[in-house]
């Protein structure tokens, strides 16, 4: 039995059960005043539109410069993926491997396994509803990781500051970048899990 | 209206029973295994401990240098900060913004968030206007990335090394023990006994 199904809805912030009236609408949490919903409200509408605008993004974040690199031999620029190049050809492969973790593959599975999410519940799938909430708990934990990137610029830009003979400077790549990872955040923190159930329940119940 | 007997999966919304757990035990949803409360030992004064902790090396953190780079006989260092303004500078707002919300912002508040209500109730008081900080610790708690700045920080340490010295600063360090105690006070924190003892000073 769910909570819904019961007519009970969970304040999402506290935890507190609450029985709402049937006529109630704009409810708050009684103990900790967050609004109450029995699920997150147009979650899949929100989710689809900040993972359309992610998977835009995530061709400029790739295709253009997050580091731009003068010296006095001229001038260059480093994408996410040549800097990944980079910590490989340079000996330290281990840090290779973390930044492409982090900065590829977890960016490009996230919005894999959001679209996998999304399009599963819209088609009323009922099948492995554990393990697609497994996959819902491990994409809300991995996302933050990618900020890696972002960061290395931010503390290249800052120290690598030696006037005309070399300086760093973050390139519009990491703008796109940077909004990739918040968008898929909040598209993540959109969906709601439950929905995934609501299937199973219907097809059991 | 309230039925505290009862506690719905924030992730399946299965409708469960609560049940006592012996200390340092953890309840999990029965039907898709997502944690549902913990019983820490003592978990509100380790809570308000480690936030204590995290609150001065957070300032340590801020204060100091976190690296500084000699090549050729100069030399530069940046605080956290700094790579905020050096970003800004360079007409890159957008992701210094990014940067100063996710390493200053948010782990400010967070800390700041945990001493505002635990500090009082230790003392027995219910702070003014806890139900909203409540919220805002709930809010705040994914966007505050100290650990992956410190990542970061390491990677560019690394790229750097073949090109200049590298000289640690103290704020580096601090920033090393500030990720265990920020997330040392999340994982201690007990939901359950926080209400229980808000009930109690009411």
């Amino acid at each position: 039995m769910t909570a819904a199904g019961a007519g009970l809805l969970a304040c999402h912030a506290c935890g507190l059960v609450h029985r709402p009236a049937a006529s109630a609408h704009d409810l708050a949490c009684a103990r900790c005043g967050a609004s109450l919903h029995f699920r997150k409200p147009d979650s899949i509408t929100r989710s689809w539109a900040l993972l359309i605008a992610s998977y835009v993004l995530i061709v400029p974040a790739n295709l253009l410069p997050v580091m731009e690199t003068g010296s006095l031999f001229g001038s260059e620029t480093d994408t996410i993926l040549s800097g990944v190049i980079f910590l490989w050809t340079s000996g330290s492969w281990p840090l290779a491997a973390i930044v492409f973790i982090a900065s590829i593959a977890v960016p490009f599975s996230k919005l894999g396994a959001l679209t996998y999410l999304l399009v599963s519940v819209q088609r009323r799938s009922a099948w492995a509803p554990r393990e697609r909430t497994r996959l819902y708990r491990v994409l809300e934990l991995v996302g933050r990781w990618s900020m890696i990137d972002i960061y290395v610029a931010a503390i290249l830009t800052a120290l690598v500051q030696f006037g005309g003979l070399m300086s760093i400077r973050a390139g519009p790549g990491a703008i796109a970048f940077g909004a990739v990872v918040v968008l898929t955040m909040f598209a993540a923190e959109s969906f709601d899990p439950r929905l995934i159930w609501d299937q199973v329940e219907e097809k059991h119940g | 209206m309230s039925a505290p007997a009862l506690i719905a999966c924030h992730e399946c919304d299965l409708l469960q029973r609560e049940v006592p757990l012996a200390p340092g035990g953890t309840a999990r949803c029965t039907r898709c295994g997502a944690v549902l409360y913990r019983n820490t030992r003592d978990g509100l004064d380790r809570t308000l401990a480690y936030a204590l902790g995290a609150a001065v090396l957070f300032l340590v953190a801020n204060a100091f240098p976190i690296v500084g780079l000699d090549a050729q006989g100069n030399h530069t260092s940046t605080t956290l900060f700094g790579t905020v303004r050096a970003l800004h500078e360079d007409g890159m707002t957008s992701v210094a913004g990014l940067v100063f919300v996710t390493t200053i912002l948010m782990p400010a508040l967070n800390i700041g968030a945990l001493l505002y209500m635990l500090l009082p109730l230790k003392l027995g008081r219910v702070p003014r206007g806890l139900p909203a900080v409540f919220r805002l610790v709930d809010a705040v708690r994914p966007w505050g990335m100290v650990e992956v700045f410190m990542l970061g920080t390491l990677v560019a340490l690394t790229k750097l090394a073949a090109l200049a010295s590298v000289v640690p600063g103290i704020a580096l360090w601090s920033f090393g023990a500030l990720m265990f105690l920020v997330a040392a006070a999340a994982a201690a924190f007990d939901s359950h006994a926080f209400w229980a003892r808000v009930e109690a000073a009411r």
